[in-house]
């Protein structure tokens, strides 16, 4: 992409750019704790309870709320997420969905709303078009989980447009160069990925997850969030001692599909600490 | 490689990632430090004697180049005016060309350090050469497969195994080709430390478009030599199948600054493309990002990827290489759709005039090149056709003995009904059902 691949002027990340993300993960150290941030697939079971389930999320504390679209080749994501985004395509999900979905948790929270998509359906849509249709839900940003600074041109134009935040992700064997690339195209936060691998719940936290923190940091990220694996209170008190924010996505799909959205409430308000007041 | 100094030399060695606005890297940041290891090592040995001398003793004396470049009197007779060539990668050790690109990154992989490969695969021809290449280089090996292909290519699974890879069935999706990249860049994000994911085709993110056609060229650079020994001249056009599109770069790449020779690639068809049961991403002519590369996809209005439909396993993916899509896009070669019965046609056609049974893969080019010829009408008479036949037809018996409803119990079985009924195949195949396939 002659035109798409020209890396758009590198953004701060700092809040005054007016990022709803940033904003509530700052709310969150200001009250000297790791933001919370939770992941549930659009539209799963169905469009109703997805909405439900994340309203449940932030009345549990969540700060931040990742809704993912549903995308017929995920390659990020384990088996999970996968049977979930799955059903929710069979069953004739289409993509506007996704907006409304968005625009009733904006409606319904305090929470900021990032959309997490593969890029193919905003290349598809258009990254003007999607950017238009997201800020005008309400939603905070996007996180593209196969997007990379070199070929986001387009993504950022659109996003600095309409002044949404779009979070990239750094990895344990990104090089400092990346690391530097990757930080100053993103806004909002820095995702960095704790493990090499898709998502899914896991034991332990990795211990590549600190040093991608600090690789991050030490490139001059204000705002550094980790996810994959993460499911467990102690994973999050682990990684919130280090990072600013922690991601939770496979656990919580697994307790939506168990046992619906009063299992999201439960598992978020253990998850954040809501129940012992945190 | 041979480097023609010729100032208009334009396509020819272009090089990643981009080609036009196709190509780049839309891939998880994850692997974005294995792919520019991979680069950083193809570049090196690229220009290291040692491994150019080894790339080149592994095809004389394991996969068995040159292949053959043999002129098909019969078949051309009946096709059409043209005279017609066939590149005989068929007749390479393993059974198609998918071993050359195999043996190269095999090669990259010890280079690199890495103990294990792993793979996707259509038809289990790049499976089964992979399979093959781990077992000369004493390396682990998995290979990705969708659960449709393994009950259509069932030989092939066991060949595999036979050779001592793992098999894994990917139960996802349209359980094709696309589930089970899917599947292998799951394992890759996972592995990279010690695996290195060997792609079958010129697809996926830099460098694997231009590195894949790389190790294939040595197909065209033959076919040049060749007919140039044999006829004096270079052919009027050459023909290939494209599913990625592996085969046809590695032919085209031989011809692509001679704007007097055609270029044709040929995608699968399936049912029509105008039912939408087809693999022809570059005659639907949608641009999108799938696995790693922009290039033309089957889409819904969503971006949501459309599943493809062949009864060829190889060539049964909605997306395609992204340098044909530029090779499209700027009209240098032209790219047409083959349905499964033109093609189980031509397949039929070559078995019986030449002895020579193709890949059901490869008979899309026969299929496609047999009608050009016809087009060409009186003005073809002494014209040339080169078609890659890129594979033979083994694995594909089963498939064509139910197409023309040979198996027991079909109304050609031959054990039923007469010998000379089912032998002649003068009739036209009856239409299959589905895929041409029992569900
Ligand atoms: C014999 C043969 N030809 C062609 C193909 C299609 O691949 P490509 O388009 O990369 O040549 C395959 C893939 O399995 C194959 O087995």
């Amino acid at each position: 992409m002659s035109t798409e691949a020209t890396p758009a002027e590198p953004s701060t990340q700092a809040p005054k750019t007016g990022s709803k993300t940033a904003e509530a993960i700052e709310a969150a150290r200001a009250q000297g704790r790791a933001a919370f941030i939770g992941y549930l697939p659009a539209g799963y079971p169905d469009k109703e309870t997805s909405i439900a389930a994340a309203i449940e999320l932030a009345r549990n504390g969540a700060d931040v709320i990742e809704i993912g679209v549903p995308y017929s080749d995920p390659v990020m994501d384990g088996p999970v997420i996968q049977q979930a985004t799955t059903e929710v395509l069979a069953r004739g999900f289409r993509l506007p969905e996704v907006f409304e979905i968005v625009a009733a948790v904006v409606e319904a929270t305090d929470a900021a709303v990032l959309v997490m998509t593969y890029y193919n359906l905003i290349d598809r849509m258009g990254a003007e078009e999607f950017a238009r249709r997201l800020a005008e839900a309400g939603g905070a940003g996007a996180i593209t989980p196969d997007l990379i600074p070199d070929e986001a041109g387009a993504w950022m134009a659109a996003t600095e447009r309409h002044g949404l935040d779009r979070v990239f992700l750094t990895a344990p064997t990104s090089s400092p160069e990346r690391v530097a690339q990757i930080v100053s195209a993103s806004r909002g936060f820095v995702y960095g990925v704790s493990v090499m691998g898709v998502t899914g719940a896991r034991d332990q936290v990795s211990d590549a997850a600190e040093r991608v923190v600090n690789a991050a940091r030490s490139a001059g990220a204000e705002r550094v969030c980790v996810g994959l694996g993460v499911s467990t209170r102690a994973h999050v008190e682990e990684i919130g001692r280090y990072a600013d924010g922690v991601i939770v996505g496979t656990a919580l799909v697994a307790a939506l599909r168990d046992g619906g959205p009063s299992a999201v409430a439960a598992l978020t308000a253990e998850l954040t600490g809501a129940e012992t007041g945190r | 490689m041979s480097a023609p100094a010729e100032e208009t030399q334009k396509y020819r060695d272009h090089e990643g990632p981009y080609f036009g606005s196709f190509g780049g890297r839309w891939m998880p940041e994850s692997l974005v430090a294995a792919l520019d290891e991979v680069e950083q090592t193809f570049r090196e040995a690229k220009q290291d004697p040692e491994f150019l001398a080894e790339v080149h003793r592994l095809g004389r004396d394991y996969t068995g180049r040159p292949s053959l470049l043999t002129e098909v009197k019969r078949f051309a007779a009946e096709a059409g005016p043209a005279r017609i060539f066939l590149k005989r990668e068929d007749l390479n050790h393993t059974g198609s060309h998918k071993i050359n690109n195999v043996l190269g990154q095999a090669l990259l992989a010890k280079r690199m350090g890495k103990t294990r490969l792993i793979a996707e695969t259509g038809a289990g021809q790049h499976g089964v050469a992979t399979a093959t290449a781990a077992a000369l280089m004493g390396m682990d090996c998995v290979v990705y497969m969708g659960s449709e292909d393994t009950r259509r290519q069932a030989l092939n699974v066991a060949r595999m195994r036979l050779l001592g890879a793992e098999v894994v069935p990917v139960d996802h999706g349209a359980k094709t080709l696309k589930d089970a990249i899917n599947e292998a860049l799951r394992d890759w994000v996972a592995s990279v430390e010690h695996t290195h994911y060997l792609l079958g085709t010129v697809a996926g993110p830099h460098p694997f478009p231009e590195m894949v056609r790389w190790f294939h060229q040595v197909i065209g650079d033959e076919t040049r030599e060749q007919i140039l020994a044999m006829e004096g001249r270079l052919p009027d056009a050459v023909a290939a199948c494209v599913g990625g599109g592996s085969n046809a770069m590695g032919l085209f790449h031989g011809f692509l600054d001679d704007p007097e020779v055609a270029l044709y690639g040929f995608e699968a068809g399936g049912d029509g493309v105008e039912t939408g049961r087809h693999a022809s991403a570059i005659t639907l002519g949608r641009s999108g990002v799938l696995h790693g590369a922009r290039s033309f996809l089957m889409q819904d209005e969503d971006g949501q990827t459309v599943d493809s439909h062949s009864i060829s396993a190889g060539l049964d993916y909605p997306s395609v290489g992204p340098e044909h899509a530029y090779l499209a896009e700027t009209g240098r070669a032209t790219y047409e759709p083959v349905t499964d019965a033109e093609c189980m046609a031509s397949f039929e056609m070559l078995c019986r005039t030449e002895g020579i049974i193709p890949a059901i893969e490869s008979a899309h080019a026969l299929a496609g090149a047999a009608r050009l010829s016809r087009k060409w009408g009186a003005e073809g008479e002494g014209k040339i056709i080169i078609i890659n036949l890129s594979g033979r037809g083994d694995k594909d018996v089963e498939t064509a003995a139910e197409w023309f409803r040979m198996l027991p119990g079909q109304e050609n079985d031959p054990v039923a009904e007469t010998e000379t009924a089912a032998k002649t195949g003068d009739e036209s195949p009856s239409p299959a059902p589905e895929t041409g396939v029992q569900a």
